[in-house]
């Protein structure tokens, strides 16, 4: 197949399993999937299923809709009920699987029956005693899974009963059954919390927003374990890969939307400022939904940018200007409103934010321009949108690509430092030469041992780091909190200021001692910081830790992937000698001895790297 | 026996057991069909009733053992 056709393939691929998702259109899509397979960067993903009652015919479902995400995922159902042993013993399947990812699908009437199906006995101490076990169990297999593996957890909540058993008078009462239920929920997500990458699938509201009445089939429950409709497994599919995605690392960073009938209704072009809809009242309050969605998005952590065809003019007016718009220019990280074909300007939008193409999620009310974006863009991630304007908000707010399972401070912070970029760019322009631009910037960095508090955002880093990374290893925060308590190892954060702001932890440094060598593990920088020498000064700091503890020599490899090129020159411009090359990558050392490396004197360095100090 | 309905369930379950048309023959039971196990089985069962537009109860599914014994549950409940 020639490039064209394999994309126009991807693309129909991924529009029939949005128009008609079920077991047959599976089948379908996971046998395309196959054949392309070569021309999709798929990432792959190894989920176990730990469960209670029947959930193979789910399989097939969230295999498809992971492919069409561009994951590509493995899944291995436990065994029925044997949840319990395969998370206790430590040579069970569930740990030989090795899995990135478990979930833990089990039911009120699982773990608590005596809630579920006899709650009308019981006397509130009774009540209590049941809450008090079934969380300790709970929280003891939590901790136990965490004892034996690193992926990451999702344990579904438990669902309250359509039909409480003391009818209306449940709800009249402090101790209800559904209280009863909602109480182990809320102890359930404070021991999830506890614990790094362990998180609460909150299953009653899934069940809640599909119906709960629709939800669940008694006959299939009876006869064959299945409690879940057949028409409801595809909901739980996407519930799972809400959480897969971020997980596997397949979400965006920046959403690039239209303006005309996507951010308000009409064309501002034809209709004027006073003719657009756009305000409190129906029909502005579709569009004003729309812009909820995306600021709520937005404070997630991800980047909003537009690209409209438009007369600037006029769009911005309505930007600036117009009493209905929720967003305003400063929310937002880019802008490209001219007459330019969109896929040029959504290039353009990932190179001035440094971002990838993968980075992109596109949403625009015009299917043509859709279509042309998954043709000619294929990494961008585009929101299908349905006909009707009134779904675009719930559209936005389900999709799984701009989902975040943690919100750092960075993260909510990120807007704000684009937008001082772009001064700081503008600066760059004014400054004579480069040193003086650096000097210019006042640059302020904190090395330090990683610690609780700063674990998430280390894991984060390096998962999401793509461009300047050394190795691309991607650890979860268990992984990292494991390395840093290793002997010999040490994990590093890298802080960085400058005056325009505090820029937060763009950077992280494992290194490992191996028989009088350090050993690089990892090393990267967030491209927020690339080029402004951050990346000389982190050297030279683990240049000094090798002397200071009587290393020879430091020693560390280049893993080349699609991304990286950035850092590809890295060792090699800081002294580096090329030791030897294999077909993954090179492996360069420096001798301690006689290394000249320093920390630039335009950049204020400070250390703290003792852990826990 | 319908002959349009007999053909239809044969393709549903050749499609949830990938065997051939051929393959799938009235005495298709769990013991001639390697792959019918009870997963399988409820396979067989949501395709059916997803293709057919119809649902089974419990004693129904009970019976269902065979190709023959589906389309015996079937006959009625799609004839007209």
């Amino acid at each position: 197949m020639a490039s064209g056709a394999w994309a126009l393939a991807r693309m129909r691929v991924a529009q029939m399993w949005a128009s008609e998702p079920g077991p047959a259109t599976a089948a379908y899509v996971l046998a395309c999937v196959e054949k392309l397979r070569p021309h999709l960067s798929l990432v792959s993903c190894r989920l176990f299923v730990l469960r209670a009652f029947t959930l193979e015919p789910v399989v097939p479902l969230v295999r498809a809709a992971a492919a069409v995400a561009g994951i590509d995922l493995t899944v291995r159902l436990g065994e029925f009920n044997a949840y319990v042993q395969e998370i206790v013993s430590p040579d069970s399947a569930l740990y030989a699987f090795r899995p990135d990812v478990a979930i833990l699908a089990v039911q009120t009437r699982d773990v608590a029956p005596e809630l579920a199906v006899r709650f009308g006995d019981l006397s509130t101490d009774e009540v209590n005693a049941v809450i008090e076990r079934v969380s300790a169990e709970m929280t003891s297999l939590i901790r136990t899974f965490r004892g034996n593996s690193s992926a990451s957890l999702v344990l579904h909540g438990l669902e309250v009963p359509a039909w409480p058993a003391a009818g209306l008078w449940d709800a009249q009462q402090p101790e209800g059954q559904r209280e009863a239920i909602r109480r182990i929920n809320r102890r359930i997500q404070e021991a999830a919390r506890a614990v790094p990458g362990v998180y609460v699938l909150d299953y009653d509201e899934l069940v809640a927003r599909v119906g709960r009445t629709r939800w669940h089939d008694l006959r299939k429950w009876l006869t064959m374990r299945m409690p879940i409709a057949a028409p409801a497994l595809g909901s739980l599919a996407d519930e799972w890969l809400r959480f897969i995605c971020p997980l596997a690392g397949r979400t965006c960073k920046v959403v690039v939307t239209d303006l005309d009938n996507t951010l308000w209704g009409g064309v501002v072009g034809e209709d004027g400022f006073q003719g657009i809809q756009l305000g409190p009242e129906y029909p502005g309050a579709i569009y004003q939904a729309v812009q909820r969605a995306l600021l709520d998005i937005r404070q997630r952590g991800f980047l909003l940018a537009v690209c409209s065809k438009n007369n600037p003019p006029e769009a911005m007016e309505v930007l600036e200007k117009h009493p209905g718009m929720l967003l305003r220019p400063g929310d937002i990280a880019a802008l490209r409103i001219n007459w330019q074909d969109k896929v040029q300007n959504l290039r353009e939008i990932a190179a001035e934010l440094n971002l990838g193409l993968d980075a992109m999620a596109f949403l625009d009310d015009n299917p043509a321009e859709r279509e042309r974006v998954r043709l000619e863009l294929p990494e961008v991630t585009v929101v299908e949108l349905p006909a009707d304007p009134m779904a675009f908000a719930a559209a936005l707010r389900q999709h799984p690509a701009l989902e975040r399972l943690a919100v750092s401070a960075e993260d909510r912070e990120r807007s704000r430092y684009y937008g001082e970029q772009r001064e700081r760019t503008a600066l760059q322009q004014s400054a004579g030469s480069v040193q003086e631009f650096l000097r210019s910037l006042d640059q302020r960095m904190v090395i330090a041992a990683v610690n609780p508090s700063t674990r998430a955002r280390v894991a984060q880093l390096t998962q999401k780091t793509n461009q300047f990374n050394l190795t691309t290893r991607r650890y979860s925060e268990q992984e990292i909190a494991d390395m840093a308590a290793r002997s010999g190892y040490e994990v590093f954060s890298v802080q960085v200021a400058d005056r325009f702001g505090d820029n937060g932890i763009v950077g992280v440094m494992i290194t490992r001692r191996e028989d009088g060598v350090g050993v690089i593990d990892t090393f990267l920088l967030s491209c927020r910081v690339i080029g402004r020498t951050v990346e000389t000064a982190m050297l030279a700091f683990l240049l000094e830790r090798a002397r200071a503890r009587g290393d020879h020599r430091l020693e560390g490899w280049f893993y080349p992937t699609k991304k990286n090129a950035p850092a590809s020159e890295f060792y090699a411009t800081h002294g580096f000698v090329l030791e030897e090359t294999v077909e993954q990558g090179s492996r360069w050392s420096l001798a301690v001895a006689t290394a000249g490396l320093r920390c630039p004197d335009w950049i204020t360095l400070s250390i703290n790297a003792e852990p826990n100090s | 026996m319908n002959p349009d309905l007999v053909d239809r369930v044969r393709r549903i379950a050749a499609d949830v057991f990938k065997l051939s048309l051929a393959e799938v023959t009235l005495e298709a039971s769990p013991e001639t069909i390697a792959d019918w196990d009870s997963v399988q089985h409820l396979n067989l069962v949501l395709a059916l009733e997803q293709e057919l537009g119809v649902e089974f109860s419990p004693e129904e599914i009970e019976r269902m053992n065979s190709l023959g014994a589906i389309l015996a549950v079937l006959e009625p409940k799609v004839r007209g």
